[in-house]
This record gives C-alpha cells, structure tokens and sequence, in this order.
C-alpha cells in the first residue's frame, strides 16, 4: 500500500484552484467527493479552450472548425472506450449524467426487455436515480420490482440475491459502490450469477471510476454508466455504455436531429449506433473536458488513487473511533473512500454545520438514498467521501472537527 | 415590543459574542430549551418540509394576536426556531406580514435563511406569514 509520496500529494493539490481558499478564515477541508470532485485546472483550460477557439456544432459542418471539433469528440468516445474497457467505441454513449443514462435505458428498454408483469432487480442501497426510474417503469407496466435486502454491515446477502434472481427479473441495475455506506458489491460475482440465469446486468459505475479500474469486458456487465463530474470532470456530461448486441436492437429514447438517417413528413429511419441515442447537439465541451478527465486519472494512476484513499479511510476511521457517541453506518469488508455515521444524541444536520464553521465541508442527510436511511433507522448520516486530493492532515483536522461538534451538541 | 424591539434586543445580544463558538453554544443552548409545542401538534399536519431537519410549527389566535410553538428535531435548527417564535409569536397578523427577517443576517445566521439551505426554516418563515394572513383575511371579514 503505497498511494502518493508528500511531493506527489503537494503537486496534485497544486493542480486544483478550488482546494486554495479559506472558508470562515479557515482552510478548505473537502471531503464532499462523492457528490462532486473538484477539478484540475487542465479541465477548466480545456473547456476554455473549446469555447475560446474550437466551437462549433459537430458531426455537421464541412467546415474546417466543424471537422476539427468532430474529430476531439470522436476522440473521447475512443478515450472512453480504452477507459473502461469496452470492446467497440460504439457501444459508448454520451448522456448528460449518470441519471439521464439510467433514464435513457428505462425509456428504452420499456416495452422492449421489461413488459406487463415482468420484475426488475435492485438492491436496497441503491441512490435514487438507479432506484426511482426501474420502480416508475415497474408501475408502468404492472411490473414487480424486486429488492435484494442489506444485512447489518450494509452487504448484500448473495444467498438472497440468488434466490430472487430465481424470480427471472428481466434486468437487475445494481450500483458498483454505494454512496451512503462506501460498500464495493462483489459486481462480477452477481454478474455471473445473473447471466446464469439469463438475466442482463446493468452496473451504476457513478461512485467506481474515479477510484478503481473498471473494465467492462471483465466484468461482463451488460450497461456501464457514470458521470463526468464526480471523476474531476465537468458537470452535465456522462456515459452509457452497452453491448452492442443489446444497444443496436434498442429502440431509441429520444428523438430529433443527429440520430436520424432518412426522414420524411411520414417516416423516420435512425442512424447507427452511436449517434441513434443522441439526439441534438451534444454537451461538445462536457465531452472534451470529460476526455482530458481521463487523461488526468490515467497520468495519476487509480491504482495509486484506490490506495491512497484507502489509507485516508483507515486513519478517518480510527480518529473518529474516538468521538463519545459516535455510529458508523456501513461497515462492508470491502469498501471504498466513503464514511457515514451518526453521533448518537445529535442530529446530523447540527454536525455539519459546526464542522464547516470549522472550513470542512461534509455531506450530511439522506444522500439521495432514502431506504438506505429507513434500513438504518436514521435520519441521515454524516458522510465524509476521500479524493485523490486529500491528506492526512486534512483528515486530523476532520476527525477533530467531528469531537468539537460532538462535544458542543452533547 | 414591538418586532422591530425584540429583533434589536437580540442583535443586541448577539453582538456580545466574540467568535462564532459563542454564538452556536448559545443556539445550542436555546435549542436545548423544552420544546414549547404540545407534543399532540408534533403530527404531519403541523410539519414544515425541509430536505434535513424536521420543524413542526403550531399557530393560534387569541384576541388578535397569533401564537406560534414550534420545535426541530435538529438543535440548532430548533435555536433558531426559538428565536423566530420569539420575535413573531404574540405580535398582530398585520405586523407579522410587514415584518422582515433581516435581524438573522444581522447576527450573522444568513447562511441558515437561504433558500438553499435546506433545513425548513425559510418554510417556517413562510408558513408563519401564510398564518398571518388567514387570520388577517379571517379578522377582516
């Protein structure tokens, strides 16, 4: 377990303009990760430049700015693809996040995989943009949505998940990480467990990419998504990824220009994969941002990123052990940069409000994971989420931020 | 006293407090205070929806003047809560709807009365006028 030296760390920070400022005359602590990174000033000078010089519509013009333009986004999808691994860089989409990438696919799949009395499989931790789209689409079509249950450590039980699985659901979407207990669900194991029973498998990847390798032909899922924004990328770009044999028999899920080929007054043929599932102009700069993202995260290394956070994990842990009160809310075996926990006595919001008089900003609530809540029986928790970023230091100050607040409110 | 009374009382109060430790063990302090709400209104009739922290906020009339209880399941919400109550509770419909708030930014508690926070107190504020105003449109008919 290496993860960064002191000179690395410093040059990283030294990248992220955000990380330098004071907040109520004290030094920004961020420990909000998970719900967005901050970003390189490469990727702010990326997209500076596409508006600056480079901007024009794509996949259009037969102009020179327009081919140029064509070509870096093409570019990214190709970057996107070695990214994760996926076979083709067709089989990459361009949405504007992880939720609009799980709403293309219920759109699509609506009528097409999941029909009348059919199920669908989640599980009980998942964040509401992969919960909320499968039960609306389960309503729409008298269908039955079907929760694979946490047990005290917030792990699924794969002795229950098989049994469901018994149920044929047309698909089960199950999140890579959770963003509430930092729980990594053994994904390629319940993959093959779906496909033994020949069930598809998509995989919310929103809280994996930034922090492990993920490689999709390994794991075998069937739909890959994630966000540009919480991988030091910019806001509103995402991906879809899907095999080809799934996406090319997809019907589209939202219509206009660039995803036809032929169009008549009566009649409407679509273009070919990939462009059939974007329709209009694409986020350009989203994209180009999102490109120079991954070249970030391959320079840094996420095996060294996984590591690094890793450790701040282990030191976070045992600094707050100490906190008179204090409830962790997860406790997988294997986890990710993510701590939740309630100091009994206190109400979350009242935390993080005085840990961020005291410069550290903490998420606090239900995290968009409302039945995680209920499972726990608490409000909302107070999650802390490591970066590549972070440092120890960073994490002293936390800890003792944390025993302050407790102490104030006790 | 009139709001614009109570509100410089506290503003005065609060001017007292060196650093921002002072002012939050103060709120807290209030916060602490027994929940002036009988417990039969703590229903979801009487609650404000916050994202966060749950308010439930009581209104009465008597004799022109409404009374508000209320209380949080967060304390320093709560201490902010005691501290609309205190300014608004007693005064006539027509004073609470003149009213303004700007006395919370005065000691310095802006960030708790922003739209974006999303502790239910701009809601209570809100609810508190929309009280105001039945009983005004009440009284006036």
């Amino acid at each position: 377990m290496n993860g960064f030296t002191a000179s690395e760390l410093n040059e990283l920070r030294n990248q992220f303009p955000a990380l330098h400022q004071r907040v109520f005359g004290k030094p920004l602590v961020y420990l909000d990760n998970a719900a967005t990174t901050q970003k390189p000033q490469l990727i702010i000078d990326r997209i500076t430049k596409y508006y600056s010089y480079e901007n024009c519509n794509i996949h259009r013009g037969v102009h020179y700015l327009s081919q140029e333009a064509t070509a870096a986004f093409e570019d990214v999808r190709t970057k996107v693809a070695g990214f994760i691994h996926a076979a083709k860089s067709e089989e990459i989409i361009f949405t504007k996040g992880t939720t609009e990438s799980i709403n293309l696919l219920a759109g699509s799949l609506d009528g097409f995989l999941i029909c009348i009395g059919d199920s669908v499989l989640v599980t009980g931790m998942e964040h509401h943009s992969n919960l909320v789209p499968w039960q609306q689409l389960c309503k729409r079509n008298q269908a039955k949505l079907l929760v694979a249950e946490l047990d005290d450590r917030g792990e699924v039980s794969l002795e229950q998940f098989g049994k469901l699985l018994e149920q044929k659901p047309k698909l089960v979407a199950i999140t890579h990480i959770s963003n509430v207990l930092g729980t990594i669900n053994p994904v390629k194991e319940m993959i093959a467990m779906a496909h033994a029973n020949d069930i598809p498998v998509l995989i919310d990847g929103a809280q994996s990419v930034a922090h492990m390798h993920v490689d999709v032909q390994d794991l075998d899922c069937d739909f890959f998504v994630f966000s540009g924004h919480k991988m030091y990328g910019p806001m509103g770009v995402g991906v879809l990824y899907g095999k080809e044999k799934w996406l090319d028999k997809m019907p589209p899920w939202q219509f206009g220009g660039e995803m036809v080929d032929q169009v008549s007054l009566q009649e409407t043929t679509f273009n070919q994969l990939p462009f059939k599932f974007e329709a209009g102009t694409p986020n350009v700069a989203g994209v180009l941002g999102l490109g120079a993202a991954i070249d970030f995260l391959n320079q840094t290394g996420l095996g060294k990123i996984g590591q690094h956070e890793h450790q701040l994990l282990d030191l976070a842990m045992e600094k707050l052990r100490s906190v008179q009160g204090i409830r962790f809310i997860g406790n997988a075996k294997n986890r990710a940069g993510v701590i939740s926990f309630v100091v009994d006595g206190t109400h979350p919001t009242d935390i993080g409000t005085l840990v961020d008089k005291m410069g550290v900003a903490v998420r606090t609530g239900h995290h968009c994971a409302q039945p995680v809540m209920t499972r726990f029986d608490v409000p909302g928790t107070v999650r802390a989420s490591f970066a590549l970023y972070n440092t120890a230091e960073e994490v002293e100050v936390f800890a003792a931020a944390v025993q302050k607040a407790a102490g104030m409110l006790h | 006293m009139t709001i614009k009374e109570i509100q410089e009382q506290i503003v005065s109060e609060f001017s007292m407090f060196e650093d921002w430790m002072d002012k939050y063990n103060y709120l807290i302090e209030m916060g602490k205070e027994v929940p002036r709400i009988d417990e039969r209104f703590k229903t979801n009739n009487h609650l404000i929806s916050g994202c966060q922290s749950r308010v439930w906020l009581h209104a009465e009339n008597r004799e022109g003047k409404i009374y508000f209880t209320a209380d949080s399941d967060a304390v320093i919400t709560k201490g902010i809560v005691n501290l609309l109550i205190r300014v608004f509770s007693g005064q006539s419909p027509e004073a609470i709807l003149e009213a303004d708030t700007d006395f919370i930014e005065q000691i310095g508690l802006k960030e708790h009365l922003s739209p974006t926070r999303s502790n239910g107190l701009v809601s209570m504020v809100k609810q508190m006028k929309l009280y105001a105003q039945v009983y005004k449109l009440k009284q006036d008919n």
